[in-house]
C-alpha cells in the first residue's frame, strides 16, 4: 500500500480492498518504524488521524463517494492545524498550539482527507536542504548520506520514503520543486493567488505558495482542485474559477511549443542532470511536442533580486515572533530590550537571523532605493521575459535543480545554498506555476525536470507532466523497492 | 524680539466602523481587556488582513468634504519597530501614496475671522493595543482591544498661528468627522488624537524654526495649554541663546507642561515598504461619485444657510451648527414651528440649560424637537404666554404629558385675551387692594412704572398664569391712572 498512488489508494478503499483505517494504521505504523532514520515527521497526529479514518469509513459506509475522503496526507508544519503544534521547523514556535486551520486545512479535510501529521522542513521555510530545521536535519530516502531538498524536505522524503501517498508543500523560491525533484516525487507550485495563503506561516509573502507534492501528475491535479481558490480572507487570492484538472490530463500533446531557456543550460549545470533532461525532452518530441530554444535574458539577476525581496519580506513577517504573546520567551528577561534580544536569538536559527539581518538593512533608510526598489525593478523584468516567452511557446522545460541531491552537510556557505535555486527563483519572482517531475537518476539520487506555464495555466502543466508520466516510469520508481517487507 | 508661533497638526481620527481595518473583531469601547482581539489582531502565525471596505468609504468621505483630491490608486505599507502593544511588529499604514490628497478646511475665530486650513493629506492606518503599567508589580499589561481599530490620519500644513488657530482646526476637524458620522469624536474616549508639531520664529522671518512635536494630546484645553506651554519654553530657550532641539515631547497635563521622550538622533528607522498581503487601493470615479452623493450638508455650509437664508446671528448659527445632532434637532424643531428665532431661542435657552444641568447629550433630550416645535406654535399663535410656556416646557421634560397641547388643555394654561374676562380680574385686584391703590395714585407719574409690577403679579397670580401680560397692563394702567 505504500507505494500505491492516491488514485490508486482511493480505487482500493472504493473497491473495498482496505479500509481508511487499514491505510492510516498501516502508514503510521510504518512511520514509527522507519522514520527514525528519515526524520520527515515533526509531530504525528495518531490518535486524530484514525478518528478520522474511522469517520471517513463510517461515512462510505454510508454512501460518501469524494474521490479524495479516507485518503491520507502529510503537512509540511508551515500550515496552522488547530490545536496540533505548529512550529515551521523552528525552536521560536516549538511550543506553539495553533489555535485555528488554516485555509487549505480546511478544504482537505473538508474533502475528507487525513493528516497523518506535520512533516519537518527548513526553519520559517529558509533553506535548500532541510538542514536549517531547528528539529534536525531530513535524510533522503534514496541515499541517507544526501538532503532530501529544501525547504518542503520533510514532505518530500515523506511521500518518497512511502509514509504518505501525498503531501503539502510550499514554495517560496523552490521549496516544493527542488525537494520534489531530489527525492524523485511529482511536486507543483501553482501560480501565485491560486492556493489560499491563510493560516500558512509567512515567510515572504508576495513569494509564498502552497502546492501538492505526491506520486503523479494526477495525484497533484486531485490534490490542486481540492486546494485551489479564491479565499475572502487572503486578499492576494485571486477569484478565478477553479477547472476540473483532471478532464484537461488527457489531452494529447501534438503540436505543444516547448521552449527551452538557454540560460537553464549553462555553467554550472551538472552533466548528468543535462543529459537526464535531454532525454525527457526527447520523450515529449516522441509525443509530437515541438522543442525551440528561448532566452529569458534576465535570469542571471533572479537570485540577486530574491535575496532582496524575499528577505524584506521576511524581516517584517518575522516581527512578530517577540516573546510577548506566544512562542518561546527568554527566561527572567530584565527589561523590554533584554526580552526581545534573547528571545529572539535563542528563538532563531543561523539563517533566519541571517536572512532578517539582510532584509532589515535593504529596507532601511539611506539603502531601500539601492536594494528594495531596484529588486522590484529587476522582479518586473524577469516576469516580463517569462511573458515574453510565453508569446513564442506553450510550456519551458528544463532542470529543476543543477544537481541532484548534495550530500549532507556539503554546502557550508549559504551562497552556494543559495544558489541551488537559480532555476527555480524566477519562478515565483514572476508569479507562474512550475512542477517538477521525476526524469532519471545520478546513480542512487533522482533527477527532476522542471516543466514552467503561463499564469494559472496549472491544467496545462499538469497535462504535458502526466503525458510524460504515461510514457516513463520514472514516477514509479521507489526507494523501497528493496525492502523486504 | 517679535516671535511668530507656527504650527501643524496630525489629527487621529478613530472610524466609526463596527468592525476593525483589517479584521472581523469589534471595535466597540469598553470591553474587558483582549476580549475583542481575534487571531488576526493578535498577530498570530499565518494570518492575513482583509480590508474593510467601510473605512475606505469613511476616508473617501472626509476627502470629498474637505475637497481634497482623491487618488485613484492608493497603497498599504508596513511600519516596522518593536513594541509590545504592536502585535505583529509593524503597524500597516500608508506613506507614499495615502487615500486622500491635498484638501482645506475652513476655521472661523473668535472675532468672527475665517481662515483656511491646508490639510497635506489623510491616510488609513490601524491603531495599536494599549500598555498599561499600573497594577502589575513591576511588570506591563497589554490589551489588544484598541489593536487594528481604523484610524483616519489627517495632516496639516503648519499652517496654524496660534494654540487658538490650532483649537480652531481641530473644532472644525472634529465638526466634520462627527457631521460625516465617520466618528464619534469622543475625545475623552480616544476617538480624536493629536500631535502637535510647534515652532517658534522672529516675526516676519520666511523660514521655519526647529520644531518639536508634543504627542498625543487628547482634548481641545490640552491642546491649547501644550502649545502655550511649548512656546513659551522655545522663546526662554532661544532668548537665553540656546537652541531648539528636533525632538518628541509629552504634555502631562498633572504638571502643566512638555517634557522630552526622544530626540531626532533616537528616532526609529521605520523601514516603511509596501505591504505585500493587501492589493494596492483602486477607486474608480464612479465609486468617489457613489460617496459624493452620501454626503450630508456640512458644518461650514450648515452655518452660513442659517446666518444667510435663516436671518440668523453669526453666533446663533455658529452654535447651532457646532455639532451635527444639535443642528438636526434645531431644524426639526425649525420644521414644525416654522419660526428660526424663535426655534433659536429655545434651543438655545431653555433647552440647553435643561440638558446642560443635567448633562444629558441632545440625541437624548427628553423633550423631542416635535414637542418643542409644538409648544412653540402656541406661543407663536398667542394660545400661551411666555411664562405659561416656560411651565409648558417643564412638564414636557418630566414627562408630564405627550404634547404642549395636552398639557395646555389639562392644565387651563390657554391665555386668557378676552378684555371683558381681564377687566373683571382687574377690578376685583383693585378692590383688594386699597392700600397700594392708593400709594400708585400718590406717586409721581415716572416711578407708577415700577409699581405696576405689583398688580401685574396679583392679576395673573388670579388668573392662573393666563391672562395675556400686555393686555392686563394696558387695562391696569386705564383703570388705576383714570381716577
Amino acid at each position: 500500500m505504500h507505494q500505491m498512488t492516491l488514485t490508486e489508494l482511493a480505487r482500493g478503499l472504493k473497491a473495498g480492498d482496505f479500509s481508511s483505517r487499514e491505510l492510516t494504521t498501516s502508514l503510521l505504523d510504518r512511520i514509527e518504524r522507519l522514520d527514525g532514520n528519515i526524520n520527515s515527521f515533526i509531530t504525528v497526529t495518531r490518535e486524530q488521524a484514525l478518528a478520522a479514518a474511522d469517520a471517513a469509513d463510517a461515512a462510505r459506509a454510508k454512501g460518501d463517494d469524494r474521490p479524495l475522503a479516507g485518503l491520507p496526507l502529510a503537512i509540511k508544519d508551515i500550515f496552522c492545524t488547530q490545536g496540533v503544534r505548529t512550529s515551521c521547523g523552528s525552536k521560536m514556535l516549538d511550543n506553539f498550539q495553533a489555535p485555528y486551520n488554516a485555509t487549505v486545512i480546511e478544504k482537505l479535510q473538508a474533502a475528507g482527507m487525513i493528516g497523518l501529521g506535520k512533516t519537518n522542513m527548513d526553519e520559517f521555510a529558509m533553506g535548500s536542504s532541510n538542514e536549517s530545521s531547528f528539529y534536525g536535519p531530513v535524510r533522503n530516502p534514496w541515499d541517507e548520506t544526501a538532503v532530501p531538498g529544501g525547504s518542503s524536505g520533510g514532505s518530500a522524503a515523506a511521500v518518497a520514503a512511502g509514509f504518505a501517498p501525498a503531501a503539502l508543500g510550499t514554495d517560496t523560491g523552490g521549496s516544493i520543486r527542488q525537494p520534489a525533484a531530489f527525492c524523485g516525487i511529482t511536486g507543483l507550485k501553482p501560480t501565485y493567488g491560486r492556493v489560499s495563503r491563510y493560516g500558512m506561516i509567512a515567510f515572504a509573502s508576495s513569494l509564498d505558495q502552497g502546492g501538492p507534492m505526491a506520486r503523479s501528475a494526477e495525484d497533484c491535479a486531485h490534490l490542486l482542485g481540492a486546494m485551489a481558490g479564491h479565499d475572502l480572507r487572503d486578499s492576494t487570492s485571486v477569484a478565478r474559477v477553479v477547472p476540473d484538472y483532471l478532464a484537461e490530463l488527457d489531452t494529447p500533446l501534438a503540436g505543444l511549443k516547448i521552449g527551452l531557456p538557454k540560460e537553464y543550460f549553462g555553467d554550472g549545470l551538472d552533466s548528468e542532470v543535462e543529459s537526464a533532461i535531454r532525454e525527457a525532452i526527447k520523450v515529449y518530441e516522441s509525443l509530437g511536442a515541438k522543442v525551440c530554444e528561448v532566452s529569458l535574458p534576465h535570469t542571471h539577476l533572479a537570485v540577486p533580486a530574491y535575496y532582496v525581496i524575499a528577505p524584506a519580506e521576511a524581516s517584517s513577517n518575522l516581527s512578530r515572533y517577540d516573546g510577548v504573546r506566544f512562542g518561546h520567551r527568554c527566561d527572567n528577561p530584565v527589561d523590554l530590550e533584554d526580552l526581545y534580544k534573547r528571545t529572539r536569538a535563542e528563538g532563531f536559527g543561523d539563517e533566519v537571523k541571517r536572512r532578517i539581518l539582510i532584509g532589515t538593512h535593504t529596507l532601511s533608510e539611506g539603502f531601500f532605493d539601492a536594494y528594495y526598489r531596484k529588486a522590484q525593478q529587476v522582479r518586473r523584468l524577469i516576469r516580463q521575459d517569462f511573458l515574453d516567452a510565453f508569446d513564442e511557446v506553450d510550456v519551458l522545460m528544463g532542470p529543476a535543480a543543477p544537481t541532484p541531491a548534495f550530500d549532507l552537510g556539503a554546502k557550508k556557505d549559504p551562497v552556494s545554498m543559495y544558489l541551488q535555486d537559480i532555476y527555480t527563483i524566477a519562478i515565483n519572482l514572476a508569479g507562474i506555476p512550475g512542477i517538477s517531475v521525476p526524469a532519471g537518476f545520478s546513480g542512487k539520487r533522482p533527477i527532476g525536470l522542471q516543466i514552467l506555464g503561463q499564469h494559472f495555466a496549472e491544467g496545462q502543466l499538469l497535462n504535458v507532466a502526466h503525458q510524460f508520466q504515461q510514457a516513463t516510469d520514472w514516477h514509479r520508481r521507489s526507494p523501497t523497492d528493496q525492502e523486504t517487507n | 524680539m517679535q516671535w511668530e508661533t507656527v504650527i501643524g497638526l496630525e489629527v487621529h481620527v478613530q472610524l466609526a466602523t463596527q468592525s476593525k481595518i483589517f479584521s472581523g473583531a469589534s471595535t466597540a469601547f469598553g470591553a474587558a481587556p483582549n476580549t475583542q482581539a481575534c487571531a488576526i489582531d493578535l498577530g498570530l502565525p499565518g494570518v492575513l488582513p482583509v480590508l474593510n471596505e467601510g473605512a475606505v468609504a469613511m476616508a473617501v468621505q472626509f476627502g470629498l468634504a474637505i475637497d481634497a483630491e482623491i487618488p485613484e490608486t492608493s497603497l498599504f505599507e508596513r511600519k516596522n519597530y518593536f513594541y509590545p502593544d504592536l502585535p505583529k511588529g509593524y503597524q500597516t499604514s500608508q506613506m507614499a501614496q495615502p487615500i486622500v490628497g491635498k484638501g482645506e478646511v475652513e476655521i472661523v475665530l473668535d472675532d468672527d475671522v475665517r481662515k483656511r486650513v491646508r490639510i497635506h493629506h489623510a491616510h488609513l492606518e490601524e491603531d495599536a493595543g494599549k500598555s498599561l503599567h499600573e497594577d502589575f508589580h513591576g511588570m506591563s499589561g497589554i490589551d489588544l482591544n484598541r489593536a487594528g481599530t481604523p484610524l483616519l490620519e489627517i495632516v496639516s500644513e503648519p499652517d496654524m498661528r496660534s494654540a487658538k488657530e490650532a483649537v480652531a482646526y481641530i473644532r472644525a476637524i472634529h465638526a466634520i468627522v462627527t457631521y460625516l458620522g465617520i466618528s464619534d469624536g469622543n475625545m475623552a474616549e480616544g476617538s480624536m488624537r493629536c500631535d502637535v508639531n510647534v515652532s517658534v520664529r522672529p516675526k516676519g522671518q520666511e523660514t521655519f524654526g526647529t520644531r518639536a512635536e508634543i504627542k498625543n494630546v487628547n482634548s481641545f484645553r490640552f491642546v491649547e495649554r501644550a502649545i502655550e506651554f511649548e512656546v513659551e519654553r522655545q522663546i526662554e530657550l532661544i532668548e537665553e541663546g540656546g537652541k531648539v532641539v528636533q525632538e518628541t515631547r509629552l504634555y502631562d497635563p498633572d504638571q502643566d507642561e512638555t517634557r522630552s521622550m526622544r530626540t531626532k538622533e533616537e528616532a526609529n528607522d521605520y523601514r516603511y515598504f509596501p505591504c505585500p498581503d493587501l492589493l494596492p487601493v483602486m477607486l474608480d470615479s464612479a465609486y468617489v461619485e457613489h460617496q459624493r452623493s452620501t454626503l450630508p450638508e456640512l458644518p461650514t455650509d450648515k452655518r452660513n444657510r442659517f446666518e444667510t437664508d435663516l436671518g440668523l446671528s453669526t453666533y446663533d448659527a455658529g452654535v447651532l451648527s457646532a455639532t451635527r445632532p444639535m443642528a438636526e434637532y434645531f431644524e426639526a424643531v425649525l420644521a414644525v414651528c416654522g419660526d428660526a428665532k424663535q426655534a433659536a431661542n429655545w434651543v438655545q435657552g431653555e433647552l440647553s440649560g435643561h440638558l446642560n444641568r443635567e448633562n444629558i447629550d441632545i440625541r437624548n433630550s427628553p423633550v423631542t424637537p416635535e414637542q418643542l416645535g409644538g409648544l412653540i406654535q402656541r406661543v407663536l399663535d398667542d394660545t400661551i404666554n411666555g411664562k405659561a410656556a416656560k411651565q409648558v416646557f417643564a412638564a414636557l421634560w418630566n414627562n408630564e404629558g405627550q404634547s404642549a397641547d395636552e398639557i395646555i388643555e389639562a392644565r387651563g394654561l390657554k391665555q386668557v385675551t378676552d378684555t371683558g374676562a381681564i377687566e373683571a380680574i382687574v377690578d376685583q385686584v383693585i378692590a383688594d387692594s386699597p392700600v397700594q391703590v392708593a400709594q400708585y395714585r400718590d406717586a409721581e407719574p415716572e416711578k407708577r412704572g415700577k409699581m405696576i409690577g405689583y398688580f401685574v403679579g396679583q392679576v395673573m397670580k388670579a388668573s392662573r398664569g393666563t391672562a395675556n401680560p400686555q393686555q392686563v397692563n394696558s387695562v391696569l394702567k386705564q383703570k388705576l391712572d383714570e381716577a
